[in-house]
């Protein structure tokens, strides 16, 4: 077992990789009261066609079918999980996203017990026609739900504008369509090829020893069998660098109308430190625009363009990255040629110093604040892991970022054929 | 627990809570502004918020008061009106990195407090009035957000529920305002309101932290002005008798919303708050509750369907997104849930896991910086001397008779629906 201690943040981490590829991170708070646990699978919505585990051949499956198989793996021949959990008064729940999907509990007792079922359950599927089936009445209406939600459209809306056939822009849950054609055996499919320990972590935070917790893990993955570990091969379609729309209009009833602008990114670092800074830039760069400090922010406040609802958010992973800057205007169409102007304008007028260096202690203070959250540490520690970083670690590489390398970066950064915009209006 | 201590000290005319604990990286102070909902001030109140967040004598624009809160390391300053029971609260939230964890930082709890004075004695005023731009802008930034909460349906079914069930009542008051009284306000009456508000509401300062050894108090001698009087709050304890009524309106919508009002008469001080929680929990609370189970799982009605109580008005509210032409099903297996927990239709091992998965979330909150803070200003509205580790034990000793007492003693208000065009015509 490996223990890393960070000095700066006074956080310990223990880590091993098992015998069977798992990842496990340990990271001991005997101050909480509680102890946070979250099993993540590198498998999440975008991994739509891959090799199946032991064939050959390249699979498509049905849009929806990673959240499905979120939902189906807490339900057993006998039980459902949530009650397992329920039993020791932990609470639990899963989440999937486009390039992961998570289990998870928190517990102020019965931490081991806890930590058994969670693992347990995940590595011991159990689908079957008729659970398939009933399943599809309860997804119908989370999706319905999410297509009542003007913002969550809106989000997708600009996302589908960006892409021309990256399966990012297929939305999580899938479609009601969709997810009528998920079968038993695609569940399985999709389980087997991707519910490997090998492409797991494990990440456990908060009131426990950490020898004690490891050895624990240990021993419950010894009684296991499991194939030999063996590299997943997945497919994405060729992605044109420009985006797919210029503009995307949504119908449907909003009491004030929304403009996102999206932007696309292109060649994205392999390199793990490279990858990081870039995320970084990016953040540092549209803070300086468009936070509640920002100087475009404040343009656009005294327009009366924007309020409250207004925010701006970026993604990157290993072969998509986006950022999205809205939201709700009285006139929607201004907003985005201002959006789009301030963006083009970095090229030419970057970031002065002085804000540089005013932004880097803001992201410094926001890190060391969520670090009060178990659950944060938790996520984003799996996070980039999952790309190859060690997040405590890349803390120093914010602090040793320099002003020359933002300039150099945002002189480059963003050009017209990477932008564009989603309009929620009413019909 | 660790280490937890929470030391009250009653100042001149205001209340100190202190909480040392070493959970957490920042320090964090809220001050929360303490009066009764009232028709005639609730817009002024939920407008306030914004203003002061415009600027300040030295920091006379909104992005010159965000660029020094990065300069101190983002820290945060947050502000907001919120309802409890009929109280209309106004919280003032400063978090600050603990300067332990950043070289080169000192000063920066000191810095902090500074800033939060100038927020609270010099925002922007010129002849006893607020600046009327700010005002004029800010009023349109309260208007966008009442016109965008109508988006949000679970919340705007919950709003109208509340508005029809406690007709007579201040608490059917919306906390964001409304729409036709922000034409009439003016910057000056604002500013009187806020006046008003520094020297005449309950006010509690709650610092929390890794305290322990710091001067806080002197700190805060020097944040607040003395010298003001500190009201008792006000506790209305008038027992509504429930209407019985059924209300169905209708919306653009794919999903309906069908909602419950109960009256429990229970708030926090009640000897049987420990049991309405456990009551909640088994009832609609967690995912192994009855409705969640019943109405979810067993009949595949609803994505979600699930309880909540109000501690400070003793009413309780059960949500459910179902499917339009569902409405009649999903009513009566609700209805049914709640006739069960009448019966005491539950096992000993539901009722001790409840127990157990109550304490738990109760326990979680207290790992959170804000939800540590909150609990404990449940007690200090209640009057109660109720601490939220008391509150715990007392989760512990629950029976199933108490619950069952509580399940008698709960009576359905009304019932909402908020539906699609075509379903609405086909109930009437």
């Amino acid at each position: 077992m490996k223990h890393n201690y960070y000095q700066q943040i006074e956080e310990n981490i223990y880590s091993d990789t098992l015998p069977n590829g798992l990842r496990v991170f340990i990271l001991p708070k005997k101050e909480m009261a509680k102890t946070f646990a979250i099993f993540t699978t590198n498998y999440g919505s975008i991994d739509q066609s891959f090799v199946p585990l032991n064939q050959q051949d390249v699979q498509t499956v049905p849009d929806g079918i990673a959240h499905f198989l979120e939902h189906k793996l807490f339900e057993k021949e006998d039980r459902d999980v949530f009650q397992d959990f329920s039993k020791t008064g932990a609470s639990a729940n899963a989440f999937t996203s486009f390039t992961k999907t998570a289990y998870l509990f928190s517990a102020t007792s019965k931490i081991r017990e806890n930590l058994k079922t969670l693992v347990d359950f995940v590595q011991d599927p159990y689908f079957s026609e008729q659970s398939v089936e009933k399943e599809k009445g309860i997804i119908a209406q989370e999706i319905r739900m999410y297509d009542d939600q003007p913002d969550w459209r809106a989000f997708f809306g600009t996302i589908k504008s960006l892409y021309h056939h990256h399966p990012v822009q297929i939305d999580i849950a899938g479609t009601v369509e969709s997810i009528n054609d998920i079968t038993k055996d695609d569940l399985y499919t999709c389980y087997n090829t991707f519910y490997h320990p090998n492409n797991m972590v494990l990440f456990i935070a908060g009131n426990v020893d950490p020898q004690e917790t490891m050895s624990f893990i240990k021993e419950n993955q010894e009684q296991k069998q499991f194939d030999e570990p063996s590299p997943i091969t997945r497919k994405f379609p060729n992605e044109p660098d420009h985006v797919a729309e210029q503009e995307l209009e949504i119908k449907m009833p909003v009491s004030v109308p929304k403009a996102l602008i999206g932007v696309k990114e292109n060649q994205i670092p392999e390199d793990p430190k490279t990858f990081m800074l870039k995320e970084w830039m990016m953040d540092i760069a549209l803070d300086h625009l468009f936070s509640r400090s920002g100087v475009a922010y404040e343009r656009l406040y005294e327009a009366g363009l924007i309020d409250q609802s207004f925010s701006c958010e970026s993604h990157l992973e290993r072969n998509f990255g986006f950022s999205i800057i809205g939201g709700n205007s009285k006139d929607p169409k201004k907003l985005a040629q201002l959006v789009k102007e301030e963006l083009l304008n970095l090229k030419t007028s970057p970031i002065d110093q002085d804000s540089f260096e005013r932004i880097k202690r803001k992201k410094i203070g926001q890190l060391l604040r969520a670090m009060n959250s178990l659950e944060f540490i938790a996520n984003q520690y799996t996070h980039y892991q999952l790309l190859g970083i060690d997040f405590f670690e890349s803390v120093k590489w914010l602090e040793q970022l320099t002003y020359e390398d933002i300039t150099s970066f945002t002189k480059t950064w963003i050009s017209e054929q990477q932008l564009s915009t989603c309009f929620v209006t009413n019909e | 627990m660790v280490d937890k201590l929470e030391r009250i000290i009653e100042q001149d005319g205001y209340d100190v809570h202190l909480i040392h604990t070493k959970k957490f990286k920042t320090i964090h102070l809220s001050l929360k502004f303490t009066t009764t909902l009232t028709r005639e001030n609730v817009t002024k109140r939920a407008l306030l918020p914004y203003i002061l967040q415009q600027g300040t004598k030295n920091y006379p624009t909104a992005i010159k008061l965000r660029q020094h809160l990065d300069e101190l390391y983002g820290t945060v300053l947050s502000i907001d009106s919120s309802k409890k029971g009929e109280n209309h609260i106004l919280t003032i939230r400063l978090e600050l990195p603990n300067e332990q964890y950043i070289a080169g930082s000192q000063d920066l709890l000191n810095n902090g407090i500074d800033f939060l004075r100038e927020v609270l004695y010099q925002p922007k005023v010129e002849d006893q009035s607020f600046d009327s731009a700010i005002v004029t802008r800010e009023k349109q930034t309260l208007q966008n957000k009442i016109d965008a909460l109508k988006e949000d349906k679970m919340s705007f079914a919950n709003n109208r529920m509340i508005e029809e069930m406690c007709k007579d009542e201040a608490y059917r008051l919306r906390v964001h305002g409304y729409e036709e009284d922000l034409d009439d306000i003016t910057a000056e009456d604002m500013y009187k309101y806020y006046t008003n508000m520094l020297e005449n509401d309950h006010l509690d300062v709650f610092v929390l932290g890794d305290i322990e050894g710091l001067p806080v108090e002197e700190k805060i001698t020097n944040l607040i002005d003395g010298g003001r009087r500190q009201p008792a709050i006000q506790k209305d304890k008038k027992v509504v008798q429930p209407t019985e009524q059924t209300i169905i309106e209708e919306d653009d919508l794919n999903q309906a919303k069908l909602h419950f009002g109960y009256r429990t008469n229970i708030t926090y001080d009640d000897p049987a708050y420990p049991a309405l929680h456990v009551f909640n929990g088994l009832f609609g609370g967690f995912p192994s509750s009855k409705l969640f189970m019943n109405v979810r799982e067993k009949h595949s009605l609803a994505y979600y369907a699930a309880s909540r109580i109000e501690s400070h008005k003793g009413l309780m509210f059960v949500f459910s997104g179902i499917g339009p032409d569902q409405y009649d099903k999903a009513r009566e297996i609700i209805l049914e849930q709640m006739e069960q927990m009448r019966q005491g239709q539950f096992t000993d091992t539901d009722l001790l896991e409840t127990k157990e998965m109550t304490i738990n979330q109760l326990r979680e909150t207290l790992d959170n910086p804000q939800g540590m803070i909150e609990l404990h200003y449940q007690s200090v509205l209640a009057q109660s001397t109720l601490s939220p580790n008391n509150l715990l034990e007392n989760v512990k000793h629950v029976t199933k008779e108490q619950v069952i007492e509580v399940a008698n003693q709960i009576q359905l208000d009304t019932v909402y629906l908020l539906t699609s065009k075509e379903a609405a015509q086909n109930e009437a």
